[in-house]
C-alpha cells in the first residue's frame, strides 16, 4: 500500500517539477487578478470600510491557483486512460485505494507548490502575512484545499471519455465554486442567499482557513474550515477509490 | 506425456456490449509452460478475452482460472501471477525508460537489488541500455515496444500475455524476443499466450494454437493439426481457409481517436 502510494505520488511530483514551462504558465491568470482586482478595485475596497484588498484577496487567489493546478492535474487520468498508462496500474497487483491516495497526495503537492510559487509572488508585490509564525499552518490548509480538489478532479476524470468534456467541467463546476468561495469578496458582508450557497462550497472553507492565518479575517472560523475540508478530503478519497476499484479498460 | 493441471482455464466464457456478443462462451485450457497462439481477424474477439483474462473486463458469463485464481473473485493473485504487453502502448511518455521499469518494479513488490539487476539485465537484453535516462516520448515505436516486452517481464511472471508483441518489431528483433521467451520458458517454465497476425511466427512458436472469428473459437490444435485439418501446407492458408478472406474493418474506438488528437497535439 505504502509502495504504491509512494510510487504514484513520485510520478506526479516528477512530471511537475520537469515542465517548468507549466510552472510559469500557471503564473499569469494569478497575477492578472491579483493587478487588476487587488490594486484596481483596492481604494473602493478601502472606502467602504474594508481595510486592504491585497490583503484580503492574496488568500483566495493561492485558492484559485490551487484549485485550478489540482483540477487540472487530475484531468490527467483521462490522458493515463487514453495513452494506456492507466492500464498498466490497473493490471499491477496493487491494492486501488492506494492508487488512489497516490495520485491525489502527488497531486495535491503539485498543487500546493504551485500555490507557493503564486504566494511568494504576492509577497514580491506588497503582500504581508499577518505573522509569518502562521505561514507554515497556512501551508498546511493549502495542502488540504489540494487534496480535495486533486481528488475530486480525479474522480471527475473517470466519469469522462475524453478531454472535450474539460471545459465543461472548467464552466460549470470550477469556475462557480470559485466565484461564489467569497475568494474574491467578504462573505460576512454577502446577502444570505450568496452565504448559504458558499456554506456547501468546500472551497468557502479553504479560503477562509488560509485568510485567517494569513491576513487575520475569519468568516467560519478555523476549526470548522479545518473540519469541513478533512471531512470532504476523505470522502472523496473513499469515492476515488471506490471508482478505480469498478474501473475497466 | 503425464496430464498436468491446466494453468490457465476458460469456460464458456461470455461477453456482451449491450446487444453485440462480443464473445460467445468460449472454452479452452492452457498446460504450465507452453506457448499458446490465440489467433484471429481483427475485431474477432481476441483482445476483449485478454481483458477479461487479465483483471480488465468483468465477463459477462463463464468461468476463468487463472493459476488456480478467478479473475473476478482474486484480481490480485491474478495480477501478481502475470506479466503483460499490451497491443497498445502503456507507458510513460514523460517519464525515462529506466523510470518506467523502476514504477513497474515497485508496484510489483520486486525488491531494490533484485530491481537493479533485472532492469539492467533486461534494458541490455531489449538493447536500450544506452538510452535508459532518455524520455521515452523520444524512443521509436519499436523502441517502445522493446521497452514493454522488458518491463513486462521485469517481475518474474508465471505467465506472460503478449498482445501483438511483435507489431513493428524488425526480424531481428522479433527472434532476439521469442529466443529470450524460449529460454525462459526452459529455466522458469514460464507460460506464453500470444496474439499476432504473423502465421509464421505462430507456426514457428506455438505450441498449440486456438483461431477465434467472430466470438466463437473455430479450431484449435497444433499448428500442424490445423495445417493437417484444413488440408494446406501453411499456417497462413490454413488460417484463411478457416477465417474466409473478408477485410475486417476495426471502427476506430475512442482510444484510437484520442491518440491521433494526442499526435496531432505533439504528444
Amino acid at each position: 500500500m505504502l509502495r504504491t502510494v509512494y510510487v504514484m505520488w513520485l510520478r506526479e511530483v516528477k512530471k511537475f517539477l520537469r515542465s517548468p514551462s507549466r510552472i510559469v504558465a500557471a503564473l499569469a491568470q494569478p497575477l492578472f487578478y491579483l493587478l487588476a482586482l487587488g490594486y484596481g478595485l483596492g481604494g473602493v475596497f478601502k472606502a467602504a470600510g474594508q481595510g486592504s484588498y491585497v490583503q484580503f484577496l492574496v488568500p483566495g487567489i493561492v485558492g484559485m491557483t490551487i484549485v485550478f493546478t489540482s483540477i487540472f492535474n487530475g484531468m490527467q487520468v483521462i490522458w493515463d486512460r487514453q495513452f494506456g498508462f492507466m492500464k498498466e496500474t490497473l493490471v499491477a497487483p496493487v491494492p486501488r485505494s492506494g492508487i488512489m491516495l497516490g495520485r491525489t497526495l502527488g497531486g495535491a503537492t503539485v498543487a500546493t507548490l504551485q500555490g507557493l510559487v503564486v504566494l511568494g509572488l504576492t509577497l514580491a508585490l506588497g503582500f504581508q502575512p499577518h505573522t509569518w509564525v502562521l505561514v507554515p499552518p497556512a501551508i498546511g490548509v493549502m495542502f488540504l484545499v489540494a487534496a480535495v480538489y486533486s481528488a475530486l478532479g480525479i474522480i471527475v476524470a473517470s466519469h469522462l471519455s475524453d478531454m472535450q468534456g474539460f471545459q465543461f467541467v472548467v464552466n460549470f463546476l470550477v469556475m462557480p465554486m470559485f466565484f461564489l468561495s467569497g475568494a474574491l469578496f467578504p462573505l460576512s458582508e454577502s446577502p444570505f442567499a450568496l452565504r448559504a450557497v458558499a456554506a456547501f462550497d468546500p472551497l468557502s472553507y479553504g479560503v477562509d482557513g488560509m485568510r485567517i492565518l494569513l491576513s487575520n479575517i475569519s468568516h467560519f472560523g478555523e476549526t470548522a474550515d479545518v473540519t469541513v475540508l478533512s471531512v470532504v478530503a476523505a470522502l472523496l478519497l473513499g469515492l476515488g477509490s471506490y471508482r478505480f476499484a469498478a474501473m475497466e479498460a | 506425456m503425464p496430464a498436468m493441471s491446466p494453468i490457465i482455464e476458460v469456460r464458456d466464457l461470455k461477453k456482451n456490449y449491450g446487444t453485440v456478443e462480443a464473445v460467445k462462451g468460449i472454452s479452452f485450457s492452457i498446460e504450465k509452460g507452453q506457448t499458446f497462439g490465440f489467433l484471429g481477424p481483427n475485431g474477432a474477439g481476441k483482445s476483449t478475452t485478454i481483458k477479461m483474462l487479465t483483471t480488465l473486463l468483468a465477463p459477462t458469463a463463464g468461468t476463468i482460472r487463472i493459476d488456480g485464481s478467478d479473475p473476478g473473485k482474486d484480481p490480485h493473485a491474478v495480477r501478481s501471477t502475470l506479466g503483460i504487453v499490451f497491443q497498445d502502448p502503456s507507458l510513460d511518455d514523460d517519464l525515462t525508460a529506466r523510470e518506467n521499469m523502476e514504477m513497474h518494479g515497485l508496484l510489483y513488490g520486486v525488491p531494490r537489488s533484485e530491481r537493479r539487476r533485472r532492469i539492467a539485465e533486461l534494458l541490455e537484453f531489449v538493447d536500450l541500455a544506452d538510452r535508459r535516462d532518455d524520455y521515452v516520448r523520444k524512443f521509436s515505436g519499436g523502441m517502445k515496444r522493446r521497452l514493454e516486452i522488458a518491463r513486462g517481464l521485469l517481475h518474474r511472471p508465471r505467465i506472460i500475455f503478449l498482445d501483438e508483441p511483435t507489431l513493428g518489431l524488425d526480424p531481428q528483433t522479433r527472434n532476439l524476443m521469442w529466443a529470450y521467451l524460449g529460454k525462459l520458458k526452459q529455466d522458469d517454465g514460464i507460460t506464453i499466450f500470444f496474439t499476432t497476425h504473423y502465421m509464421d511466427e505462430a507456426d514457428r512458436n506455438a505450441d498449440t494454437i486456438a483461431v477465434i472469428d467472430h466470438g466463437s473459437i473455430i479450431a484449435s490444435g497444433t499448428p500442424e493439426d490445423l495445417k493437417r485439418s484444413t488440408h494446406k501446407h501453411s499456417l497462413e492458408d490454413a488460417f484463411l481457409e478457416l477465417t474466409g478472406r473478408d477485410i475486417r474493418d476495426e471502427s476506430a474506438s475512442g482510444n484510437e481517436r484520442m491518440r491521433m488528437i494526442g499526435r496531432a497535439r505533439g504528444r
